[in-house]
């Protein structure tokens, strides 16, 4: 059978997320109990995390987590990464033994910086040089696949049930004042770590819930810009695309879903002129970039959580808030079952970004 | 003895004499002389020589009594040598000319359309029902590739370069005043105003009364320069560089001085009875630096406000051409296939040079996407578009719209009788013989285009909406979405699609 990557698989989905505004911390455990009511939007062929503030001791550094597929892929790897980084920390991730939880990999971390020398030599732009190395490692280096790779923030994610990974990956030891999750469906069993959600490049971290159409058209169009498309999944090309049109192009996030999810051309010119103007001039020149079909996504960055659906609205999405804290999720079930006191429970329209973002300077 | 005299017909011309009732309608009707009454008499007689099944005279006939058939006289012929190559043979023993065809090739090339199949969304993601959601076809036709800019309040500003705004992403392709009439000339332009898209000029310029429709003209310049002065650029919303034609690539534009009359010549600012003769290459093109130079005079000369395209034909190496063109400030390329249509071309080129559009737009697509260039240009296809699946498969190859000539033709009347070089056609639409011209109603013919391209709408909004996918956008290049069947490994890889099953 085909691993992920080598051929595309469709796949439903179950995700959440959750931050507070004033920058106090969630405990991943929290994010493990709500995802695990909604156990039967997953069939036990993926599950993730992302975790946001999680590094404090760290934050200045990028923090890579690798999964290899055995020690000669582990050395190959670590030799490249200590010709571009200077490796202040490594370790094993630690993880218990899990009953659902088989076949793991080596899951290693690292805490670097690009060496100077090295940097100014190519170049390039600090971020730039990072997400050069990890498209290297993850399209050249058999057997070595870089998952997480921002500062003070980390991917967490196996083959399994989401509640399970969450275990798996000791989580309840985790504090953040963001996170996201994800439990997948997937049609057909690739049995692939990497393959699992969220897909994070640099902070950037996406869990989604759908299956675009405009698939081909978004990959064949962001491949210009020097991204590879390896593992065919949406997560990984609507990934790259909010990279490519916001650390890029430097679009603001509304800006960029204004792009992913276009509002109709009906619709736009209903708008007010100076509206109207910005929505068409970033539908005529991200064209390509619309994405159709049914989605639900979660965006982590520093700072903040986007969440946005497709803009007819094909997937259940709420979104509820209690004082500085904001939970999204596919279902509402998920939100009581760690916090059953809400001020407000509401549904985005299709379409519309909702963007959430910590308290400057807490 | 004539060698021609001693060579069947093509076709019989079979007359019910029950039902004749001698009217000679037919006598009338017939733009190629074949039916007369002899001499003296009430009796109908037919020069079945000259028959090219145009199928007017049957149609026309008020008692049914004819019809047109495939001549029965057997002729000698075998696997390699077929009647029609020793007609043409007979034909050039006793002219000495070159043979001359009118529109697409007859030969047996292989379809790509039909070697590829759609999808359609399944369980894990929803089809989309064009009857009750919203289903987007509009299409910008020309640069996108932009800087992001901001004012100093952080608004975006946008300056993208000019386009063409098209509801629907189907071009009638470029036909000239000349070789078609007057009439379909004004149902295209009407057309094209009524559906929110674009006709072509071609190179026979734009007759007077046709410049209101400029806001739907896309203005030719082609290497004769016919008609082409500061008014004429002025009135299209577009100016194309007409460089080569799918069905004759290489060489220029024929068009008989018999054609060449009254507001024709003055039109294309030429002599009245001259042979309308465009060069084979532009004169002031003779390299890719040049067709910069050409590009940018045309932009000076219409300010900056137009979009130019660049026609081309689809030759071996079009990938690399075409690069070059979108390097050259072109703002749309258009590529025509082997099988596209013309007027009049030499049988040989038309039939022999050239590749099929399909593997020409993916070539060129996916070149372009190498380059990191494909949104620095618009891309047309053309060349065989025969219904709104070809269209659907042509975009999700690449493509941001496509063109039709012949199926525009069909809809005005045309019957496919390969004889528009002859400057007879029965229905009026591919002659200047008064009588002829007469017969199309352009009222009639502009109904007949706005209803074909709004029911091809319709019915890519239909495929799309299938695939889940609610924006033509998303259609474009979406090379997903199409599987090909009974395809070598190397056209699956030039097409870029997998085969189905896969």
């Amino acid at each position: 059978m085909q691993k992920e990557g080598q051929v595309r698989i469709p796949s439903g989905c179950a995700i959440v997320g959750a931050i507070d505004r004033s920058g106090g911390t969630i405990c991943g455990g929290d994010m493990v109990r709500a995802i695990a009511v909604m156990h039967d939007r997953s069939n036990g062929l993926g599950g993730g995390f992302a975790g946001y503030g999680i590094y404090p001791q760290y934050k200045d550094l990028y923090a890579f987590h690798i999964f290899y597929a055995g020690s000669s892929a582990k050395e190959t790897c670590e030799r490249f990464l200590e010709k571009h980084f200077d490796i202040v920390n490594l370790s094993k991730i630690p993880t218990s033994p899990h009953p659902r939880v088989t076949d793991a990999p080596l899951i290693w971390r690292y805490f670097m910086a690009p060496l100077p020398n090295k940097l100014a030599r190519c170049q390039l732009d600090e971020r730039e040089y990072v997400v050069r190395c990890v498209t290297r490692i993850n399209t050249q280096m058999k057997g070595a696949h870089v998952f997480s790779s921002g500062k003070n923030m980390g991917a967490f994610k196996a083959v399994g049930y989401p509640e399970d990974v969450g275990e798996f990956y000791r989580l309840d030891e985790y504090e953040g004042y963001a996170w996201t999750a994800h439990g997948r469906y997937p049609t057909n069993t690739p049995g692939w770590w990497g393959g699992a959600h969220p897909f994070a490049l640099l902070d950037y971290s996406v869990v989604h819930n759908g299956e675009i159409s405009s698939y081909d058209a978004n990959r064949r169009f962001i491949e210009m810009y020097g991204y590879k498309c390896t593992l065919q999944t949406d997560t990984e090309v609507i990934t790259y695309i909010i990279d490519y049109l916001v650390r890029r192009r430097g679009l603001t996030l509304e800006e960029a879903a204004n792009v992913m999810a276009a509002p109709f051309w009906t619709t736009i010119a209903q708008q007010e002129p100076e509206r109207r103007e910005r929505l068409t001039f970033l539908r005529q020149a991200f064209g390509s970039l619309l994405l159709t079909g049914p989605f639900s996504i979660l965006v982590g960055f520093t700072g903040g959580l986007m969440a946005l659906n497709d803009r007819l609205k094909l997937r259940s999405m709420v979104i509820g808030e209690a004082g500085s804290r904001v939970y999204i999720s596919s279902e509402e079930s998920a939100i009581r079952a760690v916090w059953p006191d809400l001020d407000r429970v509401w549904a985005p329209r299709g379409g519309e970004a909702a963007i959430f973002t910590v308290k400057e300077g807490a | 003895m004539s060698l021609m005299n001693t060579f069947p017909s093509r076709f019989e011309v079979v007359r019910d004499m029950d039902k004749c009732i001698a009217c000679g309608r037919c006598v009338v009707e017939c733009g190629h002389g074949v039916h007369r009454f002899v001499k003296g008499t009430k009796k109908l007689a037919a020069d079945e020589r000259r028959c090219v099944n145009c199928y007017r005279c049957v149609a026309a006939c008020p008692t049914g009594a004819l019809k047109i058939i495939p001549n029965r006289q057997a002729v000698n012929e075998s696997s390699n040598w077929s009647a029609a190559n020793r007609r043409e043979i007979a034909l050039q023993a006793e002219s000495g000319g070159v043979l001359l065809s009118g529109m697409g090739t007859v030969k047996n090339y292989p379809l790509y359309w039909d070697k590829l199949l759609i999808n359609a969304a399944q369980v894990t993601n929803p089809s989309i029902d064009p009857l009750r959601e919203p289903m987007e076809t509009r299409t910008y036709l020309g640069r996108s590739a932009a800087e992001i800019r901001r004012d100093g309040s952080g608004r975006l500003i946008s300056d993208l370069p000019p386009h063409l705004t098209l509801e629907t992403p189907i071009l009638f392709a470029a036909m000239s005043y000349g070789a078609i009439s007057y009439p379909c000339h004004e149902a295209l332009a009407r057309a094209a105003t009524e559906l929110g898209t674009f006709y072509n000029t071609g190179e026979g310029g734009l007759h007077p009364d046709l410049y209101r429709y400029g806001a739907h003209t896309i203005v030719q310049v082609a290497s004769g320069r016919f008609g082409v002065h500061r008014r004429y650029l002025e009135a299209g919303a577009a100016v194309e560089i007409k460089i080569g034609q799918g069905a004759k690539p290489g060489i220029g534009g024929h068009l008989a001085g018999a054609k060449n009359v009254g507001d024709i010549s003055r039109t294309r600012m030429i002599p009245e009875g001259t042979d309308a003769i465009s060069p084979a290459p532009h004169h002031d093109i003779y390299s890719i630096e040049d067709l910069r130079q050409l590009v940018y005079s045309l932009k000076e000369a219409t300010r900056y406000e137009k979009p130019v395209l660049v026609k081309i034909a689809a030759v071996h190496n079009v990938a690399a051409i075409a690069s070059g063109i979108a390097r050259s400030g072109a703002d749309i390329i258009v590529i025509d296939g082997l099988r596209g249509g013309t007027g009049a071309a030499p049988t040989q080129t038309r039939d022999n040079v050239g590749i099929p559009i399909e593997l020409a737009l993916a070539a060129v697509d996916a070149r372009l996407r190498e380059e990191g260039i494909r949104n620095h240009v618009g891309l047309v296809a053309s060349g065989t578009i025969r219904n709104s699946a070809d269209i659907v498969k042509a975009i999700a190859l690449g493509a941001d719209a496509v063109a039709i000539g012949t199926a525009a033709l069909i809809a005005m009347g045309c019957h496919m009788c390969h004889s528009c070089h002859t400057g007879n056609c029965s229905w009026g639409i591919c002659t200047q013989r008064p009588e002829l011209v007469r017969r199309l109603d352009p009222d009639e013919a502009k109904a007949h285009l706005v209803n074909l391209v709004t029911a091809w709408t319709r019915e890519i909004k239909e495929l799309m909406g299938g695939m889940g996918i609610n924006s033509i956008e998303a259609l474009r290049g979406n090379r997903l979405m199409l599987r090909g069947v009974g395809l070598t490994d190397a056209e699956l890889r030039i097409l870029g699609v997998r085969h189905a099953g896969e």
